[in-house]
């Protein structure tokens, strides 16, 4: 559905993509995970033809991003990361305006933002300006669907949004692929690359990895040992216990269990908690864990 | 080293306090309590009251009723002695970015009344430890996120405050980043500084020693991750932090 090719674009001396090379299928949600800067909104902003690109191509159903911009236009949805619907207008008259932007009728598409609008229609009357922050999410979402577009980027739409509130999201999210609707969705939380079918890596404008969310946690090779520390107050001078250790490379929170690698493949769990127990450490749980994305985040970014 | 012990006297004393706008009522008799050197994670879903808290707290907002003492002093009439007692930092506004790092040093240590000879010796000794010696006469808006956060946070303990507020301060960052941020805000505890910080990254929450988490203005849950973790059944904080919003609907 989407084709990216060696998609390249600066702004003055900055490089925000340095040859971005990726396929979207039809029907998937594909997220792409990066921190701040990574190029997420650049790559975003050329496909939805807001930016023209440097060098590289970039198509939409076969439809070239520059060339068949007004097309294009028609057949995607967007959410752009900074709530960008008309205050002054009502919740109902901003869905109107959007509706009839694109030649069309709230009526028509009602069907696909039924569950969503549902949710907000009690407010219609309310200015967009003075609702809370999740119900301009649903708003904004809504506004973006009203035109049955084949395609829908969604630019970070979970950032800042509390655990619950991102969990609904994914459940819609999850409602509208199953209507067919191909997804591109960014964020810069880590976890929720598992609720996407394939997930592309982003640092610096480049790609660190592309595959399904398993296969990427599968690509971590090395062994990885988790650390329970029972008493956590103990848990700031465990990690720092952990740092000395002989052997070890990298050592990091994650929640309430440490993860930690080695430089030797030989240092196991008996070795580990052997040498916390010498340390005073008595009351800890050490057991060889699999990794997860954030892990493999981390040790693609330290590579490149 | 035991940095919860509920025989020390609190930093902050929160009672009973009520914030209305009108005939909305944003905290509804919030009480807690938050010890020296102590982490203490404040949780909520958008709208629950928590900025609204943090504003009051931290001198800036007047209580409607109850009581609220920090670092001593009381939240209705000393409302400025508690804003030299704090630090601040939030993801959406700490430093000047069109100022360079050095300026926006002598700044902050201006606002605090930090003395010429002590700026000078913090100056070099922090940025020594940010590794930013180099930068010092670069401007901040050029710096990458990460390293104005860790600058930020610097900044706001600078002049040794008793507690530090944190509002969502990793957003954004890659992992590594976030993780070196936490080492920061770790030692600082250690020195004996308090956190008080928000986040919605729920294995932060996991970070700290106490979490209170609220919903629609009050305080529904406040206990150690573990403790909370064991009470509502779950393997993670965001467990408990779904199943408590669950129970409220």
């Amino acid at each position: 559905m989407i084709r990216i090719g060696n998609l390249e674009k600066s702004y003055g001396e900055q490089k925000a993509l340095k040859g971005i090379t990726l396929d979207v299928e039809n029907g998937e949600i594909f997220g792409l995970i990066g921190p701040d800067g990574a190029g997420k909104t650049t790559l975003m902003r050329i496909l939805v033809t807001l930016l023209l690109p440097d060098k590289g191509f970039a198509t939409i159903n076969g439809l070239d991003v520059v060339a068949d911009f007004r097309k294009i236009r028609t057949m995607v949805g967007y959410m752009p990361g900074r709530f960008s619907l008309y205050q002054d207008l009502t919740v109902a008259e901003n869905l109107q305006f959007f509706a009839t932007v694109f030649g069309g009728t709230v009526e028509a598409n009602y069907h696909l933002i039924k569950d969503i609008y549902g949710q907000i229609e009690p407010f219609r009357n309310r200015l967009a300006g003075k609702l809370s922050g999740g119900m301009k999410q649903k708003l904004a979402l809504s506004c973006s669907l009203i035109h049955a577009p084949k395609v829908l980027i969604l630019d970070e739409p979970t950032t800042g949004v509390d655990a619950v509130s991102r969990k609904e999201f994914w459940e819609m999210l999850n409602n509208l692929r199953h209507k067919g609707i191909t997804i591109l969705v960014s964020t810069p939380y880590m976890d929720e690359a598992n609720l996407c079918d394939r997930v592309a890596l982003l640092q610096n404008g480049s790609i660190l990895s592309i595959d399904t969310p398993a296969k990427i946690n599968a690509s971590f090779k090395r062994k990885m040992l988790g650390v329970k520390v029972v008493n956590t107050s103990q848990r700031y001078g465990c990690v720092n216990l952990l740092k000395e250790m002989k052997g070890v490379d990298s050592v990091f929170s994650f929640g309430d269990v440490i993860h930690v690698t080695f430089h030797h493949a030989d240092i196991d769990e008996i070795i580990v908690r052997e040498y916390l127990f010498g340390k005073g450490q008595q009351d800890v749980l050490v057991e060889e864990i699999s990794a997860g994305i954030e892990d493999v985040f981390m040790e693609l970014m330290q590579k490149n | 080293m035991d940095r919860i012990n509920p025989e020390r006297t609190p930093i902050i004393k929160v009672e009973n306090l009520v914030k209305k706008f009108g005939s909305f009522v944003a905290d509804d008799n919030l009480t807690f309590n938050v010890y020296p050197g102590e982490i203490f994670g404040f949780l909520g879903a958008n709208g629950a009251g928590k900025t609204t808290a943090i504003r009051m707290i931290c001198g800036l907002l007047e209580p409607t009723s109850g009581r609220l003492e920090v670092a001593g002093y009381d939240g209705y009439h000393e409302r400025e002695k508690i804003k030299r007692n704090i630090g601040y930092m939030s993801q959406k506004f700490s430093l000047y970015e069109d100022l360079t790092i050095y300026e926006n040093i002598r700044l902050f240590a201006g606002i605090y009344g930090i003395s010429r000879k002590v700026r000078l010796e913090k100056t070099d000794e922090m940025l020594k430890k940010l590794q930013l010696e180099e930068s010092r006469n670069k401007l901040v808006g050029g710096l990458p996120l990460g390293w104005k956060q860790k600058l930020a946070f610097s900044l706001a303990i600078f002049h040794h405050p008793k507690v530090v507020f944190l509002d969502e301060p990793s957003g954004g960052v890659d992992p590594l980043t976030r993780r070196t941020f936490w080492d920061l805000i770790n030692e600082a505890a250690h020195q004996g500084i308090t956190i008080f910080v928000t986040t919605h990254y729920m294995d932060e929450a996991e970070y700290c020693d106490r979490v209170a988490i609220m919903s629609e203005g009050k305080i529904v849950a406040l206990d150690t991750p573990a403790a909370l973790k064991a009470k509502y059944q779950a393997d993670s904080m965001d467990g408990v932090f779904l199943k408590i919003a669950r129970n409220k609907e």
